[in-house]
């Protein structure tokens, strides 16, 4: 399972300002990094097979049909269920479930994280105080178990309130990061300056403060949705009743529960795992894209500089023997 | 010794929320919980079941919310977490000391391995960063992104089951009694080598590239110049200069991430149908055991805060400042 464990590390603020860059420039910058071009194409993919993939699914994903239990074929792409359901047609169903959770969450926990974060690293005193170790009460409890616990108290579930479920107990790691950030920019001498010019304080968060904050909300909305997508999943494999019929999850729920493995069916429990897989290395990729833009020191390849060789980001080093 | 102390204090504070979180959850249902409970089981629980919930719930007698509150947390304390209805009427609190043991040894272990090999390996990425090594990245990338119980899944068809080279069930062979002899013990052992190996591969990405970012940040410090200025080993600056600065957040990171990894570690076991809390968690969602829920929830929070609480010990073994003040 995917944990946003890149976002551990402080990120560096900004701070180095590149200072005529245009918008269009900066947006070069992003697109031509590598990493961010394919997470994007990655994340669209999906974002059109959820919107289209239960018009185009060649069945409908419940129907059961007499060819059982059958690997891919022309008629059925990936194969067949127990009950000779279309499984291509039930992966296209259920690309719907998982992308309405996974942005659903991940937009409930990133509004809750830029709230709780930048107010509790913005202002002082014991209101912010209290909600830095809310947020951090959040981050240490188990975050599965304590979804389990809220899915399964409710009297009625379905997709949305599961969404709303994850993001309302998935905000603790973006509002951390978020603080920690605040906290660096508030003393920075355009605040100050801001400040002294009497600003009023919601001024001053919303137009000095947020926007030098976008990278790291986008990366936080990233990791959660992450986040989301795997928790959703996860409830729907080990079979929580409210999520959609066919997410992938559910896919494989049956797949585990009908014994498909011992079947040899490999085609019932592999799509939906490649399908988790590639979303999530879509996400990531975005996410180290941001990362990478933001704090160029991450940026992986050999650097040359005229014949000298950067090693690692090292001590610049002549190649030995060469003459100065 | 502030340091500490404060911490201590945070993770009281934290399994209070936990506890107040278990005792509130169940009233905020609208209407009688037990019995939108019973409505949700659809007929499958039995009346000795019903009145186990009504005393869990203390909705048996007619005390106020604070009574209740206090007569949970005094029953908490006492162990007494209610009659799971799975095993009805075994207690929650047997059902999870049976399983808990099988956790933390599996768990437990990997995760702290998975660590340690997973700093290691961001280690040896961040110092030769432009080289073939860059390789490992889009591949940790996507091993990290697959959910541990898919490529459980997948090693149990690849390399279990009939004729395979490990068992793809349970935590010992159905022949040997539980007991300390070897028998058991290497049984124990071999069966959970293979939920070990799928916990190890999936969870240790997440630690190679943090720690490799973290490298690649301190690396260009002032004192890694220094450092290779003075002339020393090429190894001592990696390992004494920028690993032992860059290890700081990765630790940290460590503490804070635990919540959330042993909540994906847990599935491991339901695919292997392994003895452990993960599994019963599995079994109790199927059943709607309510009070092993709540039980397993507590438990694993508990055992988490504990957890962080070791890793805060080691922060401040290693992090010299957090000594000082104090």
């Amino acid at each position: 399972m995917a944990m946003p464990t890149a976002d551990i590390m402080p990120m560096l603020p900004p701070s180095e300002a590149p200072v005529p860059a245009t918008r269009k420039r900066r947006q070069r910058r992003f697109l031509g990094n590598r990493k961010a071009v394919v997470g994007l194409v990655l994340f669209g993919f999906f974002c059109l097979l959820a919107i289209f993939g239960p018009m185009i699914a060649p069945y409908d994903p419940g129907k059961r049909g007499d060819e059982l239990l059958i690997g891919p074929s022309g008629d059925h792409w990936f194969g067949t269920t127990h009950l000779g359901q279309d499984l291509f047609s039930q992966m296209l169903d259920g690309t719907r479930s998982v992308m309405l959770v996974g942005i659903v969450a991940g937009v409930v926990a990133t509004v809750l994280a830029v709230l709780i974060g930048v107010t509790s690293g913005y202002l002082s005193g014991v209101g912010a105080e209290g909600l830095s170790a809310l947020s951090n009460v959040f981050l240490v409890i188990p975050a599965l178990p304590l979804i389990l616990i809220i899915t399964l108290s409710l009297p009625e579930t379905d997709d949305l309130t599961i969404a709303l479920v994850i993001g309302c107990t998935s905000w603790a790691w973006g509002a951390r990061v978020l603080r920690a950030q605040t906290l660096s920019l508030r003393r920075r001498d355009y605040v100050e300056a801001a400040r002294a010019t009497g600003e009023s304080t919601w001024r001053i968060i919303g137009f000095e403060i947020l926007p030098n904050l976008t990278a790291v909300i986008a990366a936080s909305f990233i990791g959660t949705v992450i986040f989301a997508v795997l928790s959703e999943i996860t409830l729907a494999f080990i079979g929580v009743p409210g999520v959609s019929e066919w997410n992938w999850g559910a896919i494989l729920f049956w797949a585990q529960s009908q014994q498909a493995l011992a079947q040899g069916a490999w085609w019932w429990f592999v799509p939906p795992g490649l399908a988790i897989a590639l979303l999530g290395t879509g996400l990531a990729l975005l996410n180290f894209g941001i990362d990478e833009y933001v704090n160029p020191r991450l940026r992986s390849g050999a650097t040359k500089v005229r014949g000298v060789k950067m090693r690692v980001g090292f001590t610049p080093v002549l190649p030995k023997g060469t003459k100065r | 010794m502030g340091y500490l102390l404060r911490r201590i204090a945070f993770y009281l504070f934290t399994a209070w929320a936990a506890i107040t979180i278990n005792f509130f959850l169940p009233r905020l249902i609208p209407g009688d919980p037990v019995q939108s409970l019973i409505a949700r089981s659809q007929g499958q629980l039995d009346t000795s079941a019903i009145q186990s919930l009504y005393i869990l719930f203390g909705l048996d007698n007619d005390q106020n919310i604070f009574e209740q509150y206090f007569a949970y947390i005094g029953q908490l304390f006492r162990g007494d977490l209610g009659l799971s209805f799975t095993f009805f009427p075994t207690p929650v609190s047997e059902v999870l000391s049976d399983s808990l043991p099988w956790t933390l040894g599996l768990v437990g272990l990997t995760t702290v391995v998975s660590f340690l090999l997973g700093t290691f390996l961001g280690v040896l990425a961040g110092w030769w960063r432009g080289s073939w090594v860059d390789v490992v990245m889009p591949v940790t990338t996507f091993l990290s992104s697959i959910p541990y119980f898919w490529l459980g899944l997948i090693a149990i068809t690849l390399l279990a089951g009939q004729g395979g080279l490990f068992p793809s069930s349970g935590g010992f062979d159905p022949g040997v009694v539980p007991s300390w002899d070897m028998d058991f013990v290497w049984s124990a052992v071999y069966h959970s080598l293979l939920p070990a190996i799928t916990i190890l591969i999936s969870s240790m990405s997440g630690w190679v590239l943090s720690m490799r970012n973290m490298m690649l940040t301190v690396s260009s410090e002032d004192y890694i110049t220094v450092a290779h200025a003075k002339g020393l080993s090429e190894r001592r600056v990696m390992v004494s200069y920028a690993a032992r600065n860059a290890l700081l957040p990765n630790v940290s990171g460590f503490a804070l991430s635990l919540g959330l990894i042993v909540g994906g570690t847990l599935l491991v076991e339901i695919v292997f149908s392994y003895p452990g809390v993960g599994f019963q968690l599995f079994q109790a969602v199927g059943a709607k055991d309510y009070p092993l829920v709540q039980g397993i929830f507590l438990v694993i929070t508990l055992s988490v805060l504990v957890a962080n609480l070791f890793a805060d010990l080691i922060y401040l073994v290693l992090d010299p400042r957090t000594r000082k003040e104090g």
